[in-house]
């Protein structure tokens, strides 16, 4: 198999768009989403996407090869919600590492088609792990301030079941993002050291957070250095933000911490800023053309798209990388002589 | 060891900085001289931080926390190792309610524990980078190499105490023997990164008289200087306090001792420490005599050191004195001192006072009636010859209402009467309106002056007005606002009044009120008293003449007569003016070649909130004339500190500002939100800005233009002359903002449930300035970041109190644009009301009250103007364009129109 690392010192990667705006497009109904085998299940399970890769495979797959065919070289399972922490609410917890392992299978089988069809172009698959749908180093409850819904523990393990059914499923590396709060992701990378050690493994590590508003600090209130200080321990394969805000937006933050870190850098931002309507609309051109700004100032070695992006704005995306040049940084070269 | 060699710096090896973090990072690189660790948040070291802990009292122990960071410690070290108390319990509960304190958490924790339980369970809730204080080879290398591992793992740098299986290192030797062998472990058994790796090579006490303990200090310095020019990247730390245990009692000794330590260890490579601030002396003020004994001791530079210092050190005292309150007023006899507590404004003894005089009185309400009004006359007699200002007033009813709510008790009690009161006062804010400092400082001064006051608050419909002046028999009515359209809601109180026969007088003030206004507009719809109160220090007197048998109808007849030649003057002043059409005005327009015009596009399109802009982050943004302004302290600050007539006033007031100020920002007691938008504009029509997305209109602004005739080539302005036109094919852009502050009435309400008037109008005047301040803040946010066309602007604080930057933010309501009807197009285009909450009233008032909104202009040549007044066929064009009717449009426009 193809070496990743090998791949970031040759050339900008490209990461793939949101799978959710993509199965928008399927309109799938509670019953498309229940599938023959949760047809009577209690909770009603319409929203949650993650159950589509085994009540819906092929449209996931699908999803896949259209952002592979667009240019996309990493996709992402579609695992953004693959813990017992944010299942409980479909009440699926007991399903975690049947959703984790069929997701990373059925991308890896689409990645293993198209790197046949083009070794000179090896194709990756990365684990997604998303925040959870709570916070541990912030209180729901404003009249208890020091309250915590969930703890390190119950993150680490949760986390720990997601990553070994995420490597068992075939995914090449992890990718902990979104991270709005930084102690749940030093959480799922404890987790992640735990199953490497475990396992006497190496597998590459791609953490992004998100920048929430104009502030420039995460939802814990972090700002961009401070959040990238807190995550250095673990060495990553990149580190980087998306979501939350445009391409434009991004730019200071990746700039704040390009020039501090010998991680790679990633950036996956939103189709612009959400409209009166919470949709995005920013139109491949025009996140083409800020994210050309990204890699004229040289700060980038992976791009991909997060809300609202489609095949289009990755097609867009993945030209404009191919005229560019990754980002320099010694820590490839170092990590790799270490293994 | 030879004075040349510990006076030279170390040659400090290092390739890597260590890099830690709370919310904010903290690089120990070559700027970096020395990090100070906070302390006194260990219940080991600090007798009041362990009864609070145990006890439970985390708000004062926060804020024992917060004193250090303010205090400049920059990273703080908490310690919950005692036997009194489960130390994983309280170690995870203060740091979960540290996290939840921005002003504290900014700074990296050091979990400082001798049980690794509390130390793993520390880390598992703390965020940002933390250091481990401490692990060592005490209990053996498997013990350490398995610690060591898991501080990797969750993100930490470490102490290591010089201490291994044999003991703790007490001499230089075994400082550098076990130094060299943690480090060895630590990074090539560990794989732990070097620059994490803090030593701990234990200060132990000089001047103990044991012969031993001579070279304590020196040892400690000279195994620094070895460990930072031989351990790559390492640090070192240490508690100075140790150092100059034997003297203990004598701070100024054992400052000069710190200071003298902290030199030469600084010079030998410490680099970080935990010291007290507040004892230690600054090097070179440290007296010679001093200095040369205290030096002999730490560098160990004569077999007498400790007995030359010993017997200097009794005439060496302590540098810090502690400021004594004059209390020799209490020796007064009684009414004085009751007095005395009323003038001053002090409440701390006047429970005590009035209980006494109680107990001498026949009667409860005596005193009240006696000592109290006699006191209360002083502060009157005072206040109206202008020795005494607004905010000792109010202060001084403070301590009124704290006497008379300790005595109604037993004033009901006996079925006693209750005092009498001069007359009834009803006062409220008029419908749509929310703002109420005004109102509320005339309510405060008029109660301490004996008046029942009625308040109905805010947003008060003319309705409920007029159904509480019946019900509670009121003397008065007194009415505030402080945007345009209250003016026709004061007017149309007035109508009703008359019609239902009502014979009161009737009060206006508040900030848009005028005399003129209340003369041409009010006077006329009523035919008994209408005042014009813009001043609380001439309510009392206005109000005493109004109600006052004998001279009230005499006064009456005075003002009506003094308002109606007010008004005719004020007409015919009115007329001499001439106006221009508005199609004339239009072709005198601002011009601007745009053809050369700098326009830059903003760095970013579409809109954006802040809502984790902390309190801090405004303060210097703050302008505080306003503040003293609506204290009816009149100057600039800071010159007003030290104005000849009101600045020792101010000076109190700002003082006691500041204290309040700070609860506010330690405590997050008012939250600050923010909303703003940049977009494609275009001027459409001469008057209007169309706002436009990917060439698609999403909104359009109508702007005002000046109508007064000028001297020939002087242009009449509107905010549209600042956008390029349509026209010109060229896009343009502008953008939109709102700024709030949430909590204040929720605050406020709390002080005045206490009966503290003063602290209540403190909190709405502070985040009156806060929104403001937010404003100023954003503004820049804007110029040098997002908009970024002043990127390189370099501007104090006090440039940008004086708007010494490019581009304008006018406000709706204001001079250049004094309709209010625009505010509704910025919360459609903004959606201010979904995304951070703030509301308008039906009189367009923003809610909460402590908000600012506008539109941002950046043309180098858009400038601030007054629109004057404006002649009715732009408002009918106005009317037209913005497809309202004509009423409404006058209503709106109202205040700018032509008689």
């Amino acid at each position: 198999m193809a070496n990743i690392r090998e791949e970031l010192k040759k050339r900008i990667l490209v990461l793939d768009g949101a799978m959710g705006t993509m199965l928008q497009a399927y309109k799938f109904s509670e019953e498309d989403f229940r599938g023959e085998r949760f047809k009577d299940y209690a909770t009603p399970l319409q929203g949650n996407n993650d159950l589509l890769s085994i009540t819906q495979p092929e449209a996931i797959k699908t999803i896949h090869g259209k952002y592979f065919e667009a240019g996309a070289d990493i996709i992402e399972t579609n695992t953004f919600s693959g813990t017992t922490i944010a299942m409980a609410d479909y009440q699926m917890e007991d399903l975690v590492y049947e959703l984790n392992y069929q997701s990373a299978k059925i991308a890896k089988e689409v990645a293993d088609e198209f790197t046949e069809r083009e070794p000179h172009k090896p194709r990756f698959v990365a684990g997604s792990i998303g925040p959870t749908n709570r916070t541990a180093s912030m209180s729901p409850d404003v009249n208890d301030p020091g309250y915590r819904a969930v703890t390190f523990d119950e993150l680490r393990i949760a986390y720990k079941q997601q990553v070994e059914a995420l490597i068992d499923g075939g995914a090449d590396l992890l990718l902990v993002e979104t991270v709005f709060d930084t102690l749940n992701a030093k959480a799922a990378l404890f987790a992640i050291e735990e199953v490497k050690d475990e396992r006497n493994i190496e597998v590459p590590i791609m953490l992004s957070g998100t920048i929430t508003d104009a502030s420039g600090r995460t939802l814990s209130g972090q700002t961009a250095e401070a959040f990238l200080i807190s995550i250095s321990h673990i060495p990553l394969l990149s580190v980087g933000f998306n979501c939350a805000l445009g391409a434009n937006l991004l730019q200071p933050h990746l700039e704040a911490i390009a020039s501090k870190t010998e991680f790679a850098i990633s950036a996956h931002p939103n189709a612009g800023l959400p409209n009166a309507f919470g949709e995005y609309d920013e139109t491949p051109e025009e996140m083409g053309e800020q994210i050309e700004e990204y890699l004229k100032r040289d700060l980038i070695n992976i791009i991909g798209g997060c809300c609202g992006t489609s095949p289009e704005h990755i097609s867009v995306i993945a030209n404009i990388a191919t005229k560019y040049k990754p980002r320099q940084t010694t820590i490839l070269s170092a990590v790799e002589a270490s293994h | 060891m030879s004075k040349t060699y510990i006076h030279k710096k170390a040659n400090v090896k290092q390739t890597k900085y260590m890099k830690l973090s709370g919310l904010e990072p903290l690089v120990l690189n070559e700027n970096m001289n020395f990090i100070n660790i906070g302390e006194r948040t260990n219940v080991a070291g600090s007798r009041k931080f362990l009864r609070l802990i145990k006890n439970e009292e985390f708000d004062e122990a926060l804020d024992v926390a917060r004193h250090q960071v303010d205090g400049g410690a920059q990273i703080i070290d908490i310690n919950m190792d005692d036997g009194l108390i489960d130390g994983v319990k309280s170690m995870v509960r203060f740091l979960n309610l540290i996290a939840a304190e921005p002003d504290i958490c900014r700074v990296p924790i050091m979990i400082d524990s001798s049980k690794w339980e509390i130390i793993e369970e520390g880390l598992k809730v703390v965020q940002g980078k933390c250091v481990v204080n401490s692990i060592s080879l005490k209990e053996g290398e498997e013990n350490f190499i398995w610690q060591a591992k898991q501080i990797k793992r969750y993100g930490a740098a470490v102490i290591v105490m010089a201490f291994d299986e044999v003991g703790q290192a007490d001499n230089y030797d075994r400082r550098i023997e076990i130094a060299q062998r943690s480090y060895d472990v630590l990074v090539n058994k560990v794989g732990f990164p070097s620059e994490d790796i803090i030593f701990d090579l234990n200060i132990f006490p000089v001047a103990t008289g044991m012969d031993e303990h001579r070279r304590n200090a020196i040892d400690f310095i000279e195994a620094t200087r070895w460990v930072r020019e031989n351990l790559i990247n390492a640090s070192v730390s240490g508690g100075v306090s140790n150092v100059s245990f034997s003297f203990r009692g004598n701070d100024g000794v054992r400052e000069a001792m710190h200071s003298v330590f902290l030199y030469y260890a600084i010079q030998a490579g410490m680099n970080m420490g935990i010291v007290n601030p507040a004892l230690l002396e600054i090097y070179d003020d440290i007296p010679k005599d001093l200095l040369e004994r205290v030096e002999d001791v730490i560098l160990d530079r004569r077999d007498d050191a400790t007995e030359r210092l010993l017997d200097f050190a009794d005439t060496v005292k302590g540098s810090k004195k502690e400021k004594v309150a004059d209390l020799t007023w209490r020796e007064n006899p009684l009414q004085d001192r009751i007095t005395h507590a009323l003038v001053k404004g002090i409440d701390a003894f006047i429970i005590e006072d009035v209980e006494i005089a109680r107990q001498e009185a026949d009667k409860p309400i005596e005193v009240i009636e006696g000592n109290l009004m006699a006191g209360m006359n002083v502060v009157g007699d005072l206040f109206g010859a202008g020795k005494m200002f607004l905010p000792q007033v109010v202060k001084s009813a403070r301590v009124m209402k704290k006497a008379v709510s300790y005595l109604n008790p037993f004033i009901e009690a006996e079925k006693g009467e209750k005092q009498k009161a001069l007359g009834k006062v009803l006062m409220a804010t008029v419908k749509g309106d929310v703002h109420d400092i005004g109102k509320n400082i005339v309510s405060v001064v008029l109660g301490c002056n004996n008046y029942e006051i009625v308040d109905l608050g805010v947003m008060v419909s003319p309705e409920k007005i007029i159904a509480a002046a019946i019900e509670e028999n009121v003397d008065i009515i007194g009415l505030s606002g402080l945007i345009t359209p209250s003016l026709d809601e004061m007017v149309y109180l007035a109508k009703e009044m008359e019609r239902q026969n009502f014979v009161v007088p009737l009060l206006i003030g508040g900030a848009t009120t005028s005399k003129a206004h209340t003369a041409v507009k009010i006077d006329t719809q009523y035919k008994n008293a209408v005042v014009h109160v813009n001043d609380a220090s001439r309510a009392v007197t206005v109000v005493s003449d109004l109600l006052n048998p004998k001279t009230s109808n005499l006064y009456v007849a005075k003002l009506k007569k003094d308002y109606d030649e007010f008004r005719t003057k004020f007409l015919k002043r009115g007329k001499e003016k001439s106006y221009i059409s508005i199609e004339k005005a239009r072709e005198e327009k601002f011009k601007i070649d745009w053809n050369t015009s700098h326009i830059v596009k903003p760095k970013t399109l579409g809109v954006q909130t802040l809502e984790q802009v902390s309190l801090k982050e405004i303060l210097p943004f703050i302008d505080w004339s306003p503040f003293f302004r609506s204290w009816d302290l009149h100057g600039k600050y800071p010159n007003i500190l030290t104005d000849e007539v009101v600045g020792e006033q101010a000076t109190i007031l700002f003082e006691d500002a500041q204290i309040i100020l700070k609860k506010i920002i330690n405590k997050q007691l008012l939250k600050p939100k923010a909303i703003f938008g940049l977009f494609e504009a275009n001027t459409i029509n001469d008057d209007d800005i169309s706002i436009q997305k990917k060439g698609e209109e999403i909104a359009v602004f109508r702007t005002l233009r000046q109508q007064l005739k000028k001297r020939a080539g002087k242009p009449s302005f509107a905010l549209s002359d600042f956008i390029a036109p349509k026209e010109t094919g060229i896009t343009d852009y502008m953008g939109a903002f709102c700024t709030a502050i949430f909590g204040a009435d929720e605050l406020a309400k709390k002080y005045k449930d206490k009966e503290d008037d003063y602290n209540a109008i403190m909190v709405q005047a502070i985040a009156d300035r806060f929104a403001e301040g937010l404003a100023e803040y954003l503004h820049k946010q804007v110029r040098i970041k997002h908009w970024a066309y002043g990127a390189n602007e370099d501007l104090t604080n006090e440039d940008l109190i004086k708007e010494n930057y490019k581009g304008i933010r006018p406000a709706p309501g204001y001079p250049a644009c004094p309709d209010h009807l625009e505010k509704e197009t910025i919360w459609d285009l903004l959606k201010v009301e979904e995304q951070i909450g703030v509301t308008l009233t039906e009189s367009l008032a923003m809610w909460p009250g402590a908000a600012v909104s506008g539109y941002y202009f950046a043309n180098e040549e858009a400038k601030y103007f007054g629109l004057g007044k404006i002649t009715d066929d732009q408002v009918k064009d106005f009317a037209l364009r913005k497809n309202i009717t004509l009423e409404k449009a006058r209503k709106w426009l109202h205040p700018n129109l032509t008689e």
